[in-house]
């Protein structure tokens, strides 16, 4: 019998699952993950996971964290950031920050899968039962705090549109209201690049690109960005990509599909006007 | 108190070059390539040469699996402040689950109190090796690692998640991934490298019986995207944003 299952770290990771199903062509169970240390999850679910022929979760740093420790433990193949289906044992996947695409062959059951869910369907669960376990294990690893950096905005991953800023804004204060401002006016979720992380000017998980957040918006802004390899990779599959930078020379314009060179200052304020007219 | 530090390097591809497929598609075409420490190995070595530099870490031990050429990158992590380094020399091409059988095998004869690695490598952004060796070693491990504290054997580590960040408490022997907002490795000055030849490596053969069960069979480019336009100013944006229904 070949089955999924479908392992949630969060609840919002649930509409994914059907259509991941849907493309290995097999029935589903799925598992709201609790919140516990790596270790204690996997060890957790390898008492069940032989029973599956696929373990997978949608890339999330979570699912990072604990699918490839449960891959460890079960001594089987693991495949990050798969962005399609070929066959049972063939899937592709982003190598070289998205710059190319592998496609990799498994071999052995379960295959540990985290993948991109813009790449499959979505849609809510329906005739999949939950699977329920009781987390018994101890941890080695022991949580001393946790801060989630809740801001009201839309979630970044699943935001229909995402306003990002670079180190151009010099400040936290700065990109909070130009970025931020302009964002809660188009009701958008806010990003940044690795630059403006590093430089402290936005909180680290803001950041968009290779080693960040896999945005997929309708519409991406990006103000100030020069457009990095590392920053595309988290960006291209957005619908429409819309650049605004003093550097008529900058990288991003050849990927935006929509450029204006000009000041971010300038521009923004005057794009809120316009857009809301 | 002796604190031993393990830190796993990989050779890849410069970061910020560009790479294509081989014509065939049967590989990444690296002819010509310029090879660096993997960025986030890096970041591991300079967190490693600065536990030694306070007086916490007694030794530091840096690996490379791969071809003899990784002897640059073992050179290089020397140079930076690392005691020696062991070379497993091997020309396959493997996944993270015999990278971490490789490791594992070191971590038998080494015994080091920590091991820090990179979270990622940049040229497979696989994110495994870390985290398949915590598993087979029953180790604890913290991913994603944006502070490093060590008091005795105790290792308290801020991580980076979803949301924020998060703060564990580890007992040694233990593992470390790093993320990007650790360090920012120091630059090494050509005598630094020059001094660190005399430093030991060694060469040793790869003797775990484990194969890869993730083999890569193909590349491609990804498809481009169409090709955009400029505009002229922010009315024009603004027509152009509506037009495309976005909103």
């Amino acid at each position: 019998m070949s089955k999924l299952l479908f392992i949630a770290f969060y609840e919002s990771d649930l509409s994914a699952a059907p259509g991941f199903a849907k493309a290995l062509g097999i029935d589903y169970d799925t598992f709201l993950a609790p919140s516990v240390p790596s270790d204690v999850f996997a060890k957790e679910l390898a008492k069940i996971a032989t029973g599956y022929s696929y373990i997978a979760s949608p890339s999330s740093m979570k699912s990072k964290d604990a699918l490839p420790y449960l891959a460890g433990l079960l001594d089987t193949p693991m495949v990050t950031d798969v962005i399609s289906v070929v066959s049972p044992t063939t899937f592709k996947r982003p190598i070289y920050a998205g710059s190319m695409i592998a496609t990799v062959e498994t071999i052995g059951n379960p295959v540990v899968i985290t993948f991109r869910p813009n790449g499959f369907e979505k849609g809510l669960p329906v005739s999949a039962s939950t699977v329920t376990l009781e987390f018994t294990e101890a941890s080695n690893v022991k949580v001393v705090s946790e801060s989630n950096r809740g801001t009201g905005r839309p979630d970044l991953g699943s935001a229909k549109i995402v306003v990002s800023g670079g180190r151009p804004l010099k400040e936290a204060a700065t990109f909070e209201s130009v970025i931020g401002g302009f964002a809660d006016s188009l009701g958008a979720a806010v990003g940044a690049t690795r630059a403006a992380v590093d430089s402290g000017i936005a909180p680290n998980e803001l950041q968009v690109g290779q080693t960040g957040k896999v945005v997929v918006p309708d519409l991406y802004i990006a103000a100030g960005i020069s457009g990095s390899t590392q920053h595309m990779a988290g960006i291209k599959d957005s619908k429409v990509i819309v650049a605004i930078n003093t550097d008529a020379n900058a990288p991003i314009f050849e990927m935006a599909d929509l450029g204006l060179v000009g000041d971010l200052y300038t521009v923004l304020p005057e794009l809120q006007t316009e857009l809301k007219s | 108190m002796q604190m031993k530090v393990m830190v796993p390097i990989k050779r890849v591809v410069d970061p910020y070059a560009k790479v294509r497929p081989l014509a065939d598609g049967s590989a990444v075409d690296t002819t010509g390539a310029k090879f660096e420490i993997n960025p986030f190995d890096e970041i591991a070595v300079e967190e490693a040469v600065r536990l030694k530099e306070k007086g916490i870490a007694t030794e530091i031990v840096v690996v490379s699996i791969g071809k003899s050429e990784s002897e640059e990158q073992l050179r290089k992590a020397l140079a930076i402040g690392a005691d020696r380094a062991i070379l497993l020399e091997t020309d396959m091409v493997t996944d993270s689950s015999v990278i971490a059988e490789c490791l594992k095998q070191i971590v038998s004869t080494e015994q080091p109190a920590l091991i820090l690695m990179g979270k990622q490598a940049t040229d497979d952004d696989a994110n495994q090796a870390g985290q398949m060796l915590a598993a087979k070693l029953g180790w604890p491990i913290a991913t994603f690692a944006a502070k490093v504290e060590v008091n005795g054997t105790n290792v308290s580590v801020t991580r980076e998640t979803d949301t924020g960040e998060q703060v564990v408490e580890l007992v040694t022997p233990a593992i470390i991934t790093t993320d990007l907002r650790l360090n920012e490795p120091r630059y090494v000055a050509l005598p630094g490298i020059i001094k660190a030849r005399s430093k030991p490596l060694i060469r040793q053969a790869v003797t775990t019986e484990s194969s890869s069960k993730v083999n890569m069979t193909h590349v491609e480019l990804p498809p481009s995207r169409p090709v955009g336009r400029k505009v002229g100013n922010v009315a024009e944006l603004a027509a152009a944003i509506k037009e495309r229904g976005v909103l």
